[in-house]
């Protein structure tokens, strides 16, 4: 059964993009049927961060209001075959999209394909909530940093409230992803820690997605990270998230780039 | 908690942590009454000032929620020179009524 998943934060420039990326490239690398799905109208970036803006012929509005298929604005990924991309509008306005018209959208990739991941735009407004809206799970992205976590607690807020999940009276399945840590400021006691976050949000950790290089490089080539350098300490994270998401039951080891002992010192148990 | 660590500057980290757990128990606020806070903190504020001296920038109020209970705690720390140094008043109140039975702690 095909599960959708919203990738969000309230907060800008947090790594709903790149999280959004990298994730689907995992769980395609994994054999799994993924359309990732921009929402952000008039500011898209999933087309570059994933190679293809080269490529974009019709977006979500053309889908949702029925003008072309599903499958002419699907974008395959020519390195999965099993990854796609659905654009955002870059002219359009974005009242464009509508109730109605996401519905369809997502009831038709729900019938080919076992992931759909959406990235929200930023803030609370409409764009977000109709990326949130046909959820079964909501990955938090969320940075070590007050103004971050802040806006992160307004999300979990807003998932609990205006998600169909929600209206049925189910419970939104949500989880913290916590990205740009850095666990030697994090030791000395100069950036939040992980269990300050988690303390704070109390939600589950689904993965700790450290700072490193890869993630601009990455970007720059136009590559998810989980693809551009597999082996790289990002990539490892985010591999573990994506099995994590599947279900499995995956040590919480913080991945680095350096020596293992930051691994030993860091390790932790997944909540 | 000490705001004042005399001869050791406290950690960044953790002024974040406590900043963000007072504003987040402001803004979550408490379910259809999302003024209550700031109203009791206004009141008792007030209440306590008739008798000692007291600064504004000194007072914590904090809820939280529980299944059956939720605990409202109110932290107000009064200068050395007034008696007693520091007082701390509990109030328990019950998840949906108003009733507030406010007892004394210390």
């Amino acid at each position: 059964m095909a599960q959708v998943v919203v990738v969000t934060s309230g907060k800008g420039g947090v790594g709903k993009t790149t999280t959004t990326a990298a994730l689907g490239a995992a769980l395609a690398q994994e054999g799994q049927r993924v359309a990732v799905v921009d929402f952000d109208v008039g500011l898209r970036n999933l087309d570059l961060v994933l190679g293809a803006e080269r490529r974009v012929v019709y977006d979500l509005i053309y889908v949702s209001q029925g003008n072309v298929k599903l499958s002419q604005a699907l974008i395959r990924d020519k390195r999965l075959e099993t990854l796609y991309l659905l654009a955002a509008s870059q002219t359009r306005d974005k009242d464009a999209l509508t109730d109605e018209g996401v519905a369809k959208v997502m009831g038709e990739l729900r019938e080919s394909f076992d992931w759909i991941i959406c990235d929200s735009p930023a803030g609370i407004e409409r764009g977000a909530t109709l990326a949130m809206r046909h959820a079964d799970v909501a990955v938090v992205v969320t940075n070590p940093e007050v103004s971050s976590v802040r806006d992160s607690d307004r999300i979990v807020g807003l998932l609990d409230a205006k998600t169909d999940k929600a209206a049925r009276g189910e419970r939104m399945e949500k989880h913290l992803l916590l990205t740009r840590y850095d666990p030697v400021r994090a030791g000395r006691g100069d950036m939040l820690n992980v269990d300050d976050v988690i303390d704070i949000l109390s939600i589950p950790l689904l993965g700790i997605i450290p700072e490193s290089e890869e993630v601009l490089r990455a970007s720059n080539l136009g590559s998810p990270v989980t693809i551009s350098n597999t082996k790289s300490a990002p990539a490892r994270a985010y591999n573990d998230a994506a099995q994590r998401l599947m279900g499995a039951d995956v040590p919480m080891v913080f991945p680095s780039d350096r020596s293992g002992l930051f691994s030993k010192l860091f390790g932790r148990k997944a909540a | 908690m000490n705001w004042f660590v005399p001869f050791r500057r406290r950690k960044s980290a953790s002024v974040a942590r406590e900043r963000l757990q007072i504003l987040l128990t402001h803004e979550r606020g408490t379910e259809g009454h999302a003024d209550l806070i700031p109203v009791l903190r206004e009141e008792v504020l007030a209440a306590v000032a008739r008798h000692v001296p007291v600064d504004v920038d000194k007072v914590q109020v904090k809820i939280e929620r529980g299944e059956a209970v939720s605990l409202l705690e109110i932290d107000i720390e009064l200068p050395c020179d007034a008696q007693p140094a520091k007082r701390r008043a509990v109030a328990r109140r019950a998840t949906r009524s108003q009733r507030l039975a406010v007892s004394q702690a210390h």
